[in-house]
């Protein structure tokens, strides 16, 4: 099983190391990973590697890792396992030690290296996951985390949101994504609360001539419970809600979705017929379903974008049209090698847009729904051996002109058009105030390429 | 032992798979095996492990068989992929006769693999695509009809867009081969050379069943007069005409003008052999050739001058009347001017060649131009799943099997030298013994008599009484240079079985060192290593408990071949 396991930050620091059976060469096994790391060639994947030849100590050692919020999660084994038993453990370990110190960075694991050495003593008995629950978990830690001081309205510059890292400028932003969920400090004032987030990753390829290739989306529904553990809890989803492609319910086309699964500990006996899920949330986060659909959207998608490039004059021109409303809108443009300078005339001030490591990036913060933006850019392009002409207009864009790419975030819009009707708890009845329930839908863009 | 729940399950467990006899007790294995996988409590990691034990069983009856596999149908619907992995695995390999039974489990596996594959973790992503394309070795249609997951996306690492363009590769059928290509070709012109030029040699793989289509894609491509790009598609070139014959017209038109932008050896090599073996085709390949020749000064890349002889020769047998001067030329050259040893040996064979005749230059240089049975040779057959079915789940398809193997036979050759005793100094890391002089050192001879025991612990107080009690046996003057590491003394005569008393550190002048070693009928060999301050040479000096002349002699001669490795490793 493991070896060892060792927490990098993103520039190869140790933070945490941890060696469970000792047969291995030490604490530098470490730097040797950072090294190998960095000096990866091009096409290896950084995700497994193994050291061959060398020091006896390191032989046919096996490094496997993630990159969690920059940092460097890394197990080594030399033993032929799993490799997805070893990733799930790297992100659940990575989910439990958020869930403790609050959130997962460099500062908060130096601050709470004690904390952590205590969590993997529990979770992990020489190399052998023992367990990973926080209900079980809860009874062997003793440690607090340290928190970094109380949040502040005016520190708007670290707001990080459960479920997805958004910043709205409007709403008072709550401190629920750094606040340690398992403190056992028993504060009254700790607000007893649980936060839904409905979060969709949409993928999106268009061709040149606007159709669209492929749309894929990937559903999440995430549960941040602050609660005492063993109060029950009932999610209710749309009614009209299918899977797969034979069923049918309600009238209409209703909301589909390809693929689903949950989470072990979700009760599904009301799902089939009234699409209710009962659980009983361990306090922590937790993936209560997943859905996949593709090729199959009931919306229409949310942008759409009519480029029109002329390359003689060494212009361009990009009409944005989303449906609803939107926030970070982020366009990213690859431009051929050369292109050094570059004008431009957008229709609102609050946007910008910058030449950036060969590329155009145009920042809009904020788009309103049904609105049409436009922005006209202009470029000196260099003489580039290109394609010969063919005497007319050069209506082929050069080589480097590249695939748009958009990135942005749709609040309160689920692609899919699930929704989340009601959230319920009956809690036993220890006195506790009523509990705060919050419920968002989000739809973020993974990868949204237009192609020109 | 990692955790499964209640103790007594442990328990239970642990006595049934750690009984030798445990196949004779069918029952009683069957119950509990029965009684934990029903245990509801067990959370993901238990389950995996639980079904990393059933591996180890094997089901005496088909009934029997089933019975497990309705019980561990639930696995594979986790939310866990390890699990689901796990039970995957654990099907393949329990219905190892039943094929059908083993693409139903494949079929069933589809929906969470690529589920993991655009899964959000880069980690995951690629683990699952390796895991795919293990698939597809048996079962090339088996996601044919989900190409579009494999897209690559503009923000993915470098590693997960070469992965996917593989698996685009070999998922291709009649129906999606259209969007398939399109897709490959958008890649073909990314930014990134190395990415560009994965997709063209996939383009590559698949005009071997989708020829004329291909063909035309990789002509547009060069087109674009791209320096990487057009390098990479002549060479694609060059492997398809030899494999399919029919797009040979094709190439040829296809192929003047690009010698302007290729500047690599391998490009070069690859448009060179195209002129010389197609070059009555192609209307001005002579005056490319000639461009080459005139360079070939120049040249710095040896393979590509050699390459160039030959192919020059076999146009010359085709169009002589504009070859011959050139080739006159270069034979010039590569015999009189050349440095390079082989590309001058070429020179003077086909110089020698030309000079017994033309016939006979014809019949040893006309060989075939294609060979399209070698596409059969090359391509892997369809291979079973039961060859891969062990190694689903592991390391082994992230790693490919030809890396593994590798990996596996260092760590192999490693594990199977003799245990070393845990002692302190061996903590301390110091250079070791690379593996082929570790082998050497342990295939000493075997000679006959001498047999030392391994293990021999011999106080120093003894040694020191039994050293000065003896007279020297034999004396002898090794030749030494240079300082060396005294641990990788050490562990070599460890290796051997003399035991290392005490030893100088390493720089002491003079460095002194005392061994010990026993042989199986008891006669003890007790020896001093001397280093003098000037260290040219090593004084050894043995003494020998009974007089025994060719045991001695043995001994001596291990002595020697170990310290003359070190000698050699050192140097």
């Amino acid at each position: 099983m493991i070896s060892q396991f060792f927490i990098l930050s993103s520039k190869g620091d140790p933070l945490i190391y941890k060696d469970f059976r000792g047969d291995s060469g030490g604490r530098d096994v470490a730097e040797l990973f950072y090294r190998k790391l960095t000096g990866l060639p091009g096409d290896e994947s950084p995700v497994v590697m193994v050291t061959t030849g060398g020091r006896r100590h390191h032989e046919g050692r096996h490094f496997i890792h993630i990159r969690h919020s920059g940092l460097y999660l890394v197990v080594t084994t030399s033993e032929n396992v799993s490799p997805f038993g070893l990733l799930e453990l790297l992100s659940r370990l990575a989910t439990l030690l958020g869930d403790y110190c609050g959130s997962l960075g460099e500062g908060t694991i130096s601050r709470n290296v004690a904390l952590v050495y205590e969590l993997l003593d529990e979770v992990l008995d020489y190399g052998y996951v023992q367990t990973t629950s926080t209900e079980m978990l809860k009874n062997f830690i003793q440690t607090e985390a340290v928190v970094s001081k109380p949040f502040s309205l005016f520190d708007l510059s670290s707001v990080g949101l459960f479920g997805a890292e958004t910043q709205q400028s409007k709403v008072a932003p709550s401190s629920a994504a750094s606040r340690p969920v398992l403190s056992s400090r028993s504060d009254q004032s700790r607000k007893n609360e649980v936060f839904l987030d409905v979060v969709e990753r949409l993928s999106v390829l268009i061709a040149s001539n606007g159709s669209l290739l492929k749309v894929d989306v990937q559903g999440e529904i995430r549960l941040k419970s602050f609660l005492p553990s063993g109060s029950e809890m009932r999610i209710g989803l749309t009614e009209e809600f299918c899977v797969g492609k034979s069923e049918l319910r309600g009238y209409g086309p209703g909301i589909r979705v390809d693929e689903v699964s949950f989470h072990s500990s979700v009760n599904l006996d009301e799902f089939e017929s009234h699409r209710i899920l009962r659980l009983q949330p361990p306090q922590g986060e937790l993936t209560v379903m997943r859905y996949q659909l593709s090729d199959d959207l009931p919306s229409p998608l949310p942008f759409r974008l009519f480029p029109s490039v002329q390359w003689d004059r060494g212009s361009g021109r990009s009409t944005l049209e989303p449906k609803p409303e939107s926030l970070n809108v982020r366009l990213h443009l690859p431009l051929p090698r050369g292109v050094v300078s570059l004008s431009q005339e957008l229709s609102s001030p609050e946007q910008k847009a910058e030449l950036a490591e060969g590329a155009l990036c145009w920042d809009l913060p904020r788009v309103q729904g049904g609105s049409q933006l436009s922005g006209l850019f202009q470029m000196d392009v260099p003489r580039l051996p290109g394609p010969p002409s063919h005497g007319l207009s050069t209506s082929t864009p050069p080589l480097g002109l590249g695939p748009t790419s958009l990135s942005f975030e749709l609040p309160r819009h689920t692609c899919s058009g699930l929704q989340v009707r009601f959230l319920r708890l009956s809690f036993r009845p220890c006195g506790n105030a009523n509990p705060h329930k919050w419920v968002r839908h989000l739809s973020h863009s993974d990868a949204y390429v237009i192609r020109i | 032992m990692p955790y499964l729940g209640s103790e007594d399950v442990v328990k239970e467990l642990k006595k049934a798979l750690c009984n030798p006899h445990i196949q004779a007790d069918r029952l009683r294995y069957r119950n509990v095996i029965q009684r934990v996988i029903r245990m509801s409590k067990l959370d993901q990691w238990g389950q995996a492990e639980v079904l990393n034990f059933l591996l180890r069983y094997q089901p005496r009856s088909e009934e029997e068989l089933f019975d497990i596999l309705n019980l561990l149908d639930s696995f594979l619907k986790s939310g866990s992929p390890g699990v689901v992995m796990g039970a995957t695995k654990l099907f393949l390999i329990l219905a190892k006769k039943f094929p059908h039974v083993q693409t139903d489990v494949l079929v069933r596996v589809k929906g969470p693999l690529l589920a993991a594959c655009s899964s959000e973790s880069r980690e995951l992503c690629f683990v699952a695509l390796c895991h795919v394309r293990q698939i597809l070795h048996s079962l090339p249609g088996h996601f044919s009809s989900h190409y579009k997951k494999f897209f690559c996306s503009y923000s993915e690492p470098h590693y997960i867009k070469l992965q996917k363009v593989e698996v685009l590769c070999e998922l291709v059928n009649d129906e999606n081969v259209q969007q398939v290509l399109e897709e490959l070709r958008g890649y073909c012109t990314d930014v990134s050379a190395d990415f560009a030029q994965a997709a063209i040699f996939a383009i590559g793989g698949i005009a071997r069943t989708y020829t004329d289509q291909c063909v035309q894609i990789l002509t547009e491509l060069l087109g674009l007069q791209q320096e990487h790009i057009t390098t990479v598609v002549v060479q694609t070139f060059r492997d398809l005409v030899w494999l399919c014959p029919q797009c040979t017209e094709a190439v040829c038109q296809a192929l003047p003008g690009c010698e302007e932008n290729i500047q690599d050896s391998e490009g070069k090599q690859a448009l060179i052999w195209l002129l010389g073996v197609h070059g009555e085709r192609i209307p001005n390949a002579p005056y490319v050739l000639e461009d080459f020749v005139e360079n070939v000064k120049s040249e710095t890349f040896p393979a590509v001058k050699m390459e160039l002889l030959t192919a020059l020769l076999r146009l010359f047998l085709s169009r002589p009347a504009e070859c011959q001067d050139m080739l006159g030329r270069l034979l010039y050259y590569c015999i009189e001017e050349e440095k390079d040893m082989a590309v001058r040996d070429r020179g003077l064979f086909y110089y020698r060649l030309l000079l017994v005749g033309i016939d006979e230059v014809k019949r040893i240089l006309c060989s075939p131009k294609s060979d399209p049975t070698l596409g059969l040779l090359e391509d892997p057959a369809e291979r079973p799943v039961n060859s891969w079915a062990s190694d689903f789940n592991t390391l082994v398809p992230v790693y490919g099997k030809s890396r593994w193997a590798t990996i596996s036979k260092c760590q192999g050759a490693e594990r199977c030298g003799p245990e070393l005793p845990k002692t302190s100094s061996f903590a301390a890391s110091g250079p070791l013994i690379p593996e082929e002089n570790k082998e050497r050192v342990e295939e000493l001879p075997d000679s006959g008599a001498l047999m030392l025991v391994p293990n021999l612990q011999l106080t120093a107080d003894y040694f020191e009484k039994t050293w000065l009690s003896l007279k020297v046996a034999h004396q002898q003057v090794l030749p030494w240079q240079g300082e060396f590491h005294p641990d990788t003394l050490q562990m070599a005569l460890q290796v051997v079985n003399i035991q290392t008393i005490a030893m100088s550190r390493a720089g002491a002048r003079p460095w002194k060192a005392y061994l010990s070693a026993q042989d199986d009928t008891g006669c003890l060999f007790l020896t001093e290593l001397l280093l003098k301050p000037e260290n040219s040479e090593m004084q050894i000096s043995v003494k020998q408990n009974e007089t025994r002349t060719e045991t001695l002699n043995s001994f001596i001669s291990v002595l020697e071949t170990v310290i003359g490795t070190i000698e050699e490793i050192k140097s």
